[in-house]
């Protein structure tokens, strides 16, 4: 393929300040392979599931770390186990359902059969048949496990990394994005459904998005027309790991210190109003007056809060053009009839149908569709709220976006051209 | 959730079904699709009663047993408030939609309202003029007649297709 006269991988970055990114980031073939050894199995945690998905001996689901396939699974002890799935024989996929429980997973292929930790416990006629065939005699069952991840789960999220040196789970999330994590899930919850859509373009489109203030009332003009976000509501953006993990949170508009100030300004007024309020009428829940939260951890993870409704996503890279965005949405246990009927009715917000979302693959597609003729020959510009990558205090910024591609930039070992 | 979203739950009575109404209920869903296809959105709402809801469930939710809507509409003014918002806030992919609706089977009466199954292929012919198959599945509805004109007090779609392609904008 013809490369554009922007980077390559290994080529310098534009920009030191991460205000331009070039558009060859998104499509190119060695970037793409690069990120696989440098993020997806380098040092990062990644989403695997939910404890609350597998919660007896035995379950499990399959999920994936990039384009990985992966099976998180709870032994017979309780304990939880991840490994790549793909069988040690012949690498097909060993476990083809979402989820289930069994004792052992048996590759339909050959009837390799392995354990609940990956653990080969079985490979037909490797003694052979009446002296014919079998394995080498040196042939051991223990050579030949399932790739193995090492786990660990925050507040019933569980995460796994290829790293074996990896700082602890925590250490990665840093305090702000632990607090956020505690505030939403630090109640025993349970999954409500999934939602799954498939979209063209770039897995770091969808994480730029999610970390994008700036679009948030002007692609989502339910936001305004409806009334459910102003712009002049109070807003936060703030990082962790270097930008690479983001929280943009946004406060009631009821708060006292939001005054009178824009109550007279036409233009925030809600121009239409549903006959069903309860889809944007949020029932407070946080004593902070927090109203959305969206959080994200690099690499895949995001976990949102919007208004009273609940979810995590789960970023799939599906090629280097294609994505798949799994949302697992949850309620509390100890949700009530009225809880669990707002979060219900909440959910026309989210997903691929969501009043406040659907525009988003939109968006994303239309710009893979306008980068992929020239091979990525243009550039973003990204400098909206200055040229910083530092927190704000409001949302009316791009700030989170460059923290993001500076994180990115230094994981992958890109260099600047200035 | 009513029980007609549940599986199993194929035959609920042996009465036998008037032709007039089994025609009247496959003619309906054939307007339905027109409606929609012809994006008549403002007349979709009419299709149900006042406490009419309409829900797509998707099928690997509704087997594992989860809710997982990917819309919930529980009356007519829900269904109402979605159009208002394709119409005045959202934006998607420029689109034409074609529904084709077969397979109406009219299963029984339960005391309040016809049981029906029907299946759907949901096309949609994208901006550069390609034909691709966006959703199937089937209908697991509820009909009633209000003033002899058959109508939904439920609608649930449950489309097999799980994956969806970009957004789902155009009701199934």
């Amino acid at each position: 393929m013809s490369r554009s006269n922007l980077p390559a991988y290994g080529e310098p970055w534009p920009k030191s300040d991460l205000t331009r990114v070039p558009h060859s980031v998104y499509l190119d073939e060695d970037i793409f392979a690069a990120e696989n050894d440098r993020i997806f199995r380098g040092p990062t945690w990644n989403y695997l599931g939910l404890e609350c998905e597998i919660p007896n001996p035995g379950d499990f689901v399959s999920s994936y770390v990039g384009t990985i396939p992966v099976v998180l699974n709870r032994a017979g002890d309780g304990s939880l186990h991840a490994f790549v799935n793909r069988c040690a024989h012949r690498g097909a996929m060993v476990v083809r359902e979402h989820r289930g429980n069994c004792d052992n997973h048996t590759c339909i292929y050959h009837q390799w059969s392995y354990d609940q930790e990956g653990n080969l416990v079985g490979a037909p006629y490797r003694k052979g048949i009446k002296g014919n065939g079998g394995f080498p005699g040196d042939f051991d069952l223990a050579d030949h496990a399932l790739e193995k991840l090492r786990i660990e789960s925050y507040a019933g999220v569980v995460f796994g990394t290829f790293d074996r040196d990896m700082e602890p789970l925590g250490d990665y999330m840093e305090k702000p994005v632990r607090d956020r994590m505690d505030a939403l899930c630090g109640r025993p919850y349970r999954v409500t459904g999934y939602q799954r859509q498939i979209v063209e373009g770039n897995w770091k489109l969808y994480f730029e998005n999610v970390k994008d203030c700036y679009h948030g009332s002007l692609l989502h003009m339910f936001n305004s027309n409806f009334g459910f976000f102003r712009s002049t509501q109070r807003g936060t953006s703030a990082m962790t790991k270097g930008g690479l993990h983001s929280i943009l949170t946004t406060y009631g508009k009821t708060d006292e210190e939001l005054g009178d100030t824009f109550k007279d300004i036409a233009t925030h007024k809600p121009k239409f109003t549903l006959e069903d309020t309860a889809v944007i009428d949020v029932v407070r829940e946080h004593s902070d007056g927090m109203v959305t939260t969206i959080l994200t951890l690099f690499p895949t993870f995001v976990l949102a809060q919007i208004g009273n409704h609940l979810g995590f996503r789960h970023l799939r890279p599906k090629g280097r053009d294609r994505f798949e965005l799994v949302w697992i949405n949850f309620e509390y246990e100890d949700d009530d009839d009225f809880h669990r009927e707002v979060r219900r009715k909440q959910g026309n917000l989210l997903g691929p149908s969501g009043y406040l979302a659907m525009e988003d693959a939109e968006a994303l597609e239309i710009a893979n569709k306008a980068f992929v003729g020239e091979f990525g020959r243009g550039t973003s510009f990204i400098e909206m709220g200055g040229r910083e990558s530092d927190d704000q205090d409001h949302l009316v910024t791009e700030a989170p976006i460059r923290g993001f591609w500076r994180g990115y930039c230094d994981m992958m070992g890109i260099p600047f051209e200035d | 959730m009513s029980e007609a979203a549940g599986p199993g739950r194929e035959n609920p009575t042996d009465v036998a079904v008037d032709s007039a109404v089994e025609r009247a209920i496959e003619k309906m869903f054939y307007r339905y699709a027109k409606c929609l296809d012809d994006d008549r959105l403002e007349e979709w709402p009419s299709f149900f009663i006042e406490s009419g809801r309409y829900v797509i469930h998707p099928r690997d939710n509704l087997e594992a047993g989860l809710e997982g809507y990917w819309i919930y509409c529980d009356h007519r003014r829900m269904i109402r408030d979605r159009v208002l918002s394709l119409r005045e806030a959202n934006i998607y992919n420029i689109h034409y939609a074609r529904h084709l609706i077969s397979n109406v089977l009219v299963l029984g009466h339960d005391g309040t309202a016809y049981d029906v199954r029907a299946n759907f292929v949901v096309m949609q012919t994208d901006n550069e003029g390609v034909t691709h198959n966006f959703s199937t599945g089937e209908y697991r509805a509820r009909v009633v007649f209000e003033d002899d004109e058959p109508k939904f007090a439920e609608n649930i779609a449950v489309p097999d297709t799980y994956l969806v392609k970009a957004l789902i904008a155009i009701p199934l």
